[in-house]
């Protein structure tokens, strides 16, 4: 039964290749976008710490600033 | 007129949004990769070969609107003069970019069993390889340009010109004698799809369009720390 549902009459190449690359690409679109996200806040982060005390005040106002530094764990 | 788009509020939203919308896609794609591979019929000419549908069409849908969306997101940008419209339009992009691709070589796949043939320079086929190098002078432009308004006034361009091609990918089946079998479902008239096909074809449209909207989600996100990081700079 396993194999008739991996062989697919003959087509199963095609069907499962399609699918793993369908898979494929979601992964790498995925993994690519996150690791720009992880370096840009990454960056943010280490850009907030070198401010001086009365700039990161300043900074501190901006409800997205400090909603980036929130977020440091999750996206 | 835009103060609703103010990329410090949307940010408050698209930064807590991802971690529900990644969820809902895996139930999505789980319950679509369970229909279309298992409960789905197999068709009575093309067998379980009928199935590799269930990537390909979806993918084809959800590029043709994300790239339809760019082109009125950068028009939009460039009448109102709103940045954040160019911002989205951009962390737009690289799904649409990749449903193409999906699209394309799922097609190229589906076309061997079906018509003998990896590729044919067919009129659907064609156009719709034109629409991935839109996307990639769209990207490119991105990454070429420093000077932001150049960047706007270019991509908009890139976006004009290839949404062009669009209504030619959508009617090259009817225009042309072409391999691509002609659509269909149909919108305004009845669909020639069993239920039984269309349903799975549904769920899988639906969770690619969550997985783009993840996608998208994540870029904005990205790019909104990016200004902010500027903006840094100049504290």
């Amino acid at each position: 039964m396993i194999n008739d549902f991996l062989y697919m009459n003959g087509y199963g190449s095609y069907v499962w290749s399609s699918f793993a690359f369908t898979f494929f690409s979601f992964s790498v679109l995925y993994i690519i976008i996150k690791i720009q996200y992880i370096k840009e806040r990454n960056k943010f982060i280490s850009k907030f710490g070198a401010l001086n005390s009365e700039k990161a005040q300043v900074a501190r106002n901006q409800n997205i600033n400090k909603e980036i530094l929130s977020r440091s764990q999750s996206i | 007129m835009f103060k609703f788009l103010n990329p410090s509020r949307i940010y408050l939203i698209t930064s807590k949004a991802p971690k529900y919308i990644m969820p809902l896609f895996i139930v999505v794609f789980s319950i679509g990769l369970v229909e279309a591979l298992i409960l789905s019929p197999e068709d009575y000419k093309q067998s379980h070969s009928v199935r590799i549908m269930y990537v390909h069409v979806p993918a084809a849908w959800i590029t043709l609107g994300i790239f339809s969306s760019i082109t009125i997101l950068s028009l939009s940008g460039y009448i109102f003069k709103n940045k954040n419209f160019f911002i989205i339009a951009k962390s737009l992009a690289p799904s649409g970019l990749v449903f193409n691709i999906i699209a394309l070589v799922t097609g190229s796949i589906w076309g061997k069993p079906t018509w003998g043939t990896w590729w044919a320079w067919d009129a659907r086929i064609t156009s719709m390889l034109i629409l991935v190098l839109f996307y990639l002078m769209f990207l490119l432009a991105w990454r070429i340009y420093e000077d932001k308004e150049e960047v706007f006034k270019i991509t908009t361009i890139i976006t004009i010109f290839g949404i062009i091609n669009v209504p030619i990918i959508k009617y090259s089946v009817d225009w042309w004698n072409t391999l691509h079998q002609p659509a269909s479902i149909n919108i305004l008239s009845k669909s020639s799809i069993h239920s039984s096909m269309l349903l799975p074809l549904i769920i899988m449209t639906a969770a690619f369009a969550l997985f783009s909207l993840l996608i998208f989600l994540m870029k904005y996100n990205t790019e909104l720390i990016k200004i902010k990081n500027k903006g840094l700079d100049r504290l």
